[in-house]
């Protein structure tokens, strides 16, 4: 028999209501796959006592036929949503020991459905950056390895752990934050689907915030299909989110299967810069050559603004943050750190709590939006913001959809030099110009390298447009037959 | 009239604008649902919002953009339907989330105008820069251990409108009228209670001084948070001087924020805003911008009422008061609408002002009572003066009545059937108390025919006696006229 | 644009992070690195662009109506404060 950890979420939830097992089986099984995989470290909390309780509060709601969409189903959480009563850190030392009095919408939302809360995935500190490597409570290891090869290999990020997790078989899905990518590259790392929806279909509200006006929540899992399932139970309309979308939820899982005959794939000419990676633009030649072979058009297009989407997004990101992490001030919740006077303790606290990678932006987002230089930099970033997202607004006036790869390398190894941080920047490169726009994105495996590391494809379509977004999706999945990595018996 | 502060040199003005900062009368914060009751225990009105705990979001108050653009409109202001929520970013310990929601180069409302009453029955024009929203912070207290400072949230997230008059200003006195004027267009439209000691109205004063004469601005000061129209006029005052013996001594006045301690009569720099200060302002990206239409704004102005300035005009065409009068009455609504029910009730608008601007505000004032806890009400003062004008009651009547009302409560009607007050003004009876007073009193009557008219007075009081008092005093002279004459 | 450790100085004080003098050349370094890259962008012609300041264009408003629906939880709100006092949060003395 193949282990309960192998399902899909789709599986499962079909099984489930049959009752071939019960939800606190399924359970049990993930919690003793996350004890055996704790080398991984994806988990910074896990809540095994929990899980149990509410899997059998599963169990109850099945046995009476009151079933939610997700009933039963094992998800891991990043440690980027608050849980109430249960520390969420943001992986920061700043936040250790925090609990929580209030659940975020999207995790709120994610346990109305049913679903089983495992623990608190692990993640770069405050979601910045694209290694997890900055989490205070140390890196995550990918589950994959290069043939041959023992070195443990970063799982990207910021929601590594997430991608590790579901990846390595501890979740059947995990949610993931992107503000830059952080979903779309570690499930391009990792080998799994990651889908950031449009900004606005996910309530920001409890997500400890980075960038406010990129932040957005979104599934992470090994299929297509599940992720449109693990979607439709994260999204909607949220009074205590302004920037929340009122319109009406699709079923994303309804337009699985509808293919892509007569859509029209738009393929980029800047996402193929001189010196991309050779691997990278074969898979993407060939997630083309699958999207054609299954009776879409692909249409040559340019959105030139494209090289100016990192540096902009490194502006607009860092401001907002040095404003948001504000807040970690060691006087109502986190760590503190005594000091001589007010601004000594702030200072004391700030320096101790926060890492390299984010004091670094918080100084960043601090200069560019200093007086002097708020023009030169902030401004301008937000006009060239406007363009990148007019270049989208201009393509999806000829495509249906965009089609490039996902990041511009596969996995690198945990011990490779990263001491220079534009060149850890670049990681996000093909993610970020989407970010900037607003527009939804998904990471869908492709194939593997010549090493054996996975290489995920991403699919962009026009704002509130998720569903030309699966259907692309389910395309590529389909076609690329993505070897995944076998569940641990 | 102008204020002027004689120096060594010469003379000096003084120029003055004023940011105001007015709570927005609402039952929940400008971006919670927590209450903004006054007094409550520390950290009891505090949601997870204003706590500024991770991952919480503002949610705008739809009542509270009502109020500003209320206000705005009361102020003859132009109102942007277009504004922008931005971040102040500053750390201080009633600041919990590092940054204050305002708004910076998109106000709600922009430039507007305040009409100042002077005393002597002029006025005087002075323009508004514009009004914003914003929150209000934490509360720090001080005083209650050695080494530390304790933090109550409870104001924080309470909805402001900061309003920014131009540096139009030119004296102590002004800058009062300012306020007062201010705070009763406010109370009016009912946007802010004005109440200064419970900290819902307070005055940040922006002080500079030039020599009589000049144009140029120098360096200003700004005096925060001052709590009370006198404290703001002393504040000022005392700045003025300062300044003037800093520029006079040869010295420089330094731009800077300072507190004035109402004890020793003087400001001091204020230490926690020694650190130069850079907000980084920016758009705040968890707010949309704040858009309205035509409909929004035309909604609000027709629920506006008749603001003072209009109220005042009316009254002086309407009810011929002076100038001054009707500044008095339309101060305070409640009182401007007791005086005209009053003044209808009455027939009587002059004799109505009267009544209220004197007798029955020296009463309440004596009482330290509000109107609107007046034990003489509208209704019963105007049947009183009725009762004057209807020669029922002689004026030193209705003053006896009168008192009975403000320890009593009571209707005059009653009072008056009750004293059996009410004037004699048929003319049998009186005709024969006269008949009476005059045969009782020859030799009067005989010093009067001879010429000493002066006894009329005697004999008005002697009929008057003879009645109890009930006569009417003028008919009573018009009688004894004709009897007496020769 | 290169920032000197001045600059940095001032920008951490800005930011209430304490940055040890020993490290203000190498953070200095390290930020002056990221500036330059991002200083690629004065290359965009952005003449008659609107800045694009939220993460958004196409939302309605969602006002809340005025009504109390919270407070009333002080318990929770100090729960996770590393010094409550007497339903208060403590902090280094002030001195407005």
């Amino acid at each position: 028999m193949t282990s309960l950890t192998s399902l899909t979420i789709a599986e499962a939830r079909d099984q489930l209501a049959k009752k071939e097992f019960t939800a606190l089986e399924l359970t049990e099984a993930h919690l003793q796959a996350m004890e055996k995989a704790k080398g991984l470290n994806a988990f910074i909390t896990p809540t095994a006592d929990i899980a149990r309780a509410r899997a059998k509060e599963s169990d109850a709601r099945l046995q009476s036929g009151k079933a939610g969409a997700l009933e039963g189903i094992p998800l891991g959480i990043k440690d980027l949503f608050c849980t109430e009563g249960v520390q969420t850190t943001a992986a920061s030392h700043i936040l250790e020991g925090f609990k929580p009095p209030y659940e975020s919408t999207v995790s709120q939302k994610l346990r109305d459905a049913g679903s089983v809360m495992l623990g608190k995935l692990n993640l770069d500190e405050f979601a910045m950056g694209s290694s997890n490597m900055s989490s205070y409570f140390g890196p995550v290891k990918n589950p994959w390895k290069a043939k041959g090869r023992s070195d443990d290999l970063v799982p990207g990020g910021s929601s590594g752990g997430s991608a590790a997790a579901v990846s390595g078989y501890l979740a059947m899905g995990a949610t993931g934050t992107d503000t830059g990518g952080s979903i779309r590259q570690p499930a391009s790392f990792c080998g799994i689907v990651g889908v950031k929806p449009t900004y606005g279909r996910c309530s920001r509200w409890g997500i400890v915030a980075f960038a406010s006006s990129l932040d957005q929540a979104g599934p992470m899992t090994r299929s297509v299909r599940d992720a449109a399932i693990m979607l439709k139970a994260m999204c909607g309309h949220d009074p205590m989110d302004s920037t929340s979308s009122p319109r009406t939820v699709p079923d994303f899982e309804a337009v699985l299967g509808q293919g892509v005959k007569g859509l029209r794939i738009g393929i980029p000419k800047e996402y193929r810069p001189d010196g991309l990676n050779s691997e990278v633009a074969a898979l993407w030649d060939k997630g083309i050559q699958w999207l054609k072979d299954a009776g879409a058009t692909t249409v040559d297009i340019s959105l030139p603004h494209t090289k100016y989407a990192l540096p902009t997004y490194y502006i607009v990101a860092p401001a907002e943050a040095s404003s948001n992490l504000a807040r970690y001030d060691g006087v109502r919740f986190g760590q503190r750190v005594d000091g001589k006077s007010l601004d000594d303790m702030y200072a004391k606290t700030r320096a101790a709590g926060f890492g390299t990678e984010v004091k670094r932006r918080i100084l960043i987002g601090t200069y560019v939006l200093s007086a002097g230089y708020y023009d030169a930099y902030y401004l301008k970033a937000q006009k060239v913001r406007a363009l990148i997202s007019k270049d989208f607004a201009d393509a999806f006036e000829k495509v249906d959809a965009i089609v490039t790869p996902t990041a511009p390398t596969a996995a690198f190894g945990m011990n490779d030099k990263q001491d220079d941080p534009v060149a850890m920047y670049l990681n996000d490169v093909f993610t970020v110009p989407a970010s900037l726009a607003g527009i939804p994105g998904a990471s869908v495996p492709g194939g593997l390298t010549s090493e054996g590391l996975p290489l995920g494809l991403q699919v962009l379509t026009n704002r509130w447009d998720e569903e030309t977004m699966f259907r692309v999706c389910q395309t590529l999945e389909e076609a690329a037959a993505f070897p995944s990595l076998k569940a641990p018996s | 009239m102008s204020y002027l502060i004689k120096g060594e040199s010469g003379d000096w003005e003084v120029v003055i604008g004023l940011e105001v900062h007015a709570q927005v009368i609402s039952k929940a914060k400008l971006f919670s649902g927590a209450p903004t009751d006054f007094g409550a225990g520390p950290n009891t009105q505090v949601s997870f919002v204003d706590a500024g705990m991770p991952g919480m979001l503002p949610v705008v108050n739809a009542h509270c953009v009502q109020q500003a653009v209320r206000t705005g409109l009361g102020l003859k202001a132009k109102i942007n339907q277009y504004s922008v929520f931005a971040r102040k970013n500053y750390f201080y310990a009633d600041m919990p989330q590092g940054y204050q929601i305002s708004q910076y180069d998109k106000p709600i409302v922009g430039e507007g105008t305040l009409i100042l009453d002077m005393p002597d029955g002029s006025t005087r024009a002075i323009g508004i820069e514009r009004l914003h929203l914003e929150q209000d912070a934490g509360k720090l207290i001080h005083d209650r251990q050695p080494k530390q400072s304790l933090v109550d949230l409870n104001r924080s997230g309470v909805p402001l409108m900061e309003i920014v008059s131009k540096p139009d200003l030119r004296s102590p006195e002004e800058a009062g009228l300012y306020l007062k004027k201010l705070r009763s267009i406010l109370r009016y439209l009912g946007t802010c209670d004005g109440n200064m000691e419970e900290g819902s109205m307070r005055c940040d004063a922006n002080v500079s001084v030039r020599p009589v004469g000049s144009t140029e601005l120098r360096t200003r000061c700004e005096i925060k948070n001052v709590n009370s129209v006198r404290f703001v006029m002393q504040a000022i005052e005392h700045e003025a001087m300062r300044h003037v013996e800093v520029w006079e001594g040869g010295g420089k006045v330094d731009q800077e924020t300072r507190l004035y301690d109402s004890n020793k009569g003087e400001t001091r720099p204020m230490r926690s805003k020694e650190m130069a200060h850079d907000y980084r302002y920016f758009p705040d990206p968890d707010l949309l911008p704040l858009e309205f239409d035509d409909a929004f704004v035309a909604g609000i102005k027709s629920t506006l009422p008749e603001l003072p300035d209009d109220k005042k005009a009316r009254f002086i065409s309407a009810y011929g008061l002076s100038a001054y009068d009707a500044g008095v009455l339309v101060a305070e609504q409640e009182n401007a609408d007791y005086y005209e029910d009053v003044a209808k009730k009455s027939g009587d608008a002059k004799l109505a002002n009267n009544w209220v601007a004197n007798n029955l505000f020296g009463v309440l004032n004596t009482k330290g009572l509000a109107i609107a806890q007046s034990p003489v009400s509208a209704d019963h003062l105007g049947k009183l003066l009725g009762l004057i004008k209807s020669n029922t009651i002689s004026g030193r009547q209705a003053k006896d009545v009168f008192e009975i009302m403000v320890e009593t409560s009571r209707d005059p009607d009653v009072i008056v059937a009750e004293r059996g007050l009410t004037q004699i003004t048929d003319t049998g009876p009186i005709d024969a108390a006269i008949d009476k007073v005059m045969a009782e009193n020859a030799d009067k009557v005989a010093q009067y025919r001879s010429g000493k008219v002066q006894l009329m007075g005697w004999f008005v009081g002697q009929v008057m006696k003879a009645t109890q008092g009930k006569a009417n005093p003028a008919l009573c002279t018009e009688l004894l006229t004709k009897k007496l004459a020769p | 644009m290169s920032l000197d450790k001045a600059t940095i100085r001032k920008v951490a004080t800005l930011a209430r992070i304490e940055v040890p003098e020993a490290e203000l050349d190498a953070t200095a370094a390290k930020l002056s690195g990221i500036l330059k890259w991002i200083e690629q962008l004065s290359e965009v012609n952005t003449d008659n662009v609107a800045p694009m300041s939220g993460g958004t264009t196409d939302l309605a408003q969602s006002w809340r109506s005025d009504e109390v629906t919270d407070g009333g939880m002080a318990d929770k709100v100090l729960a996770n404060a590393p010094d409550a006092q007497d339903g208060f949060f403590g902090v280094p003395k002030v001195v407005e």
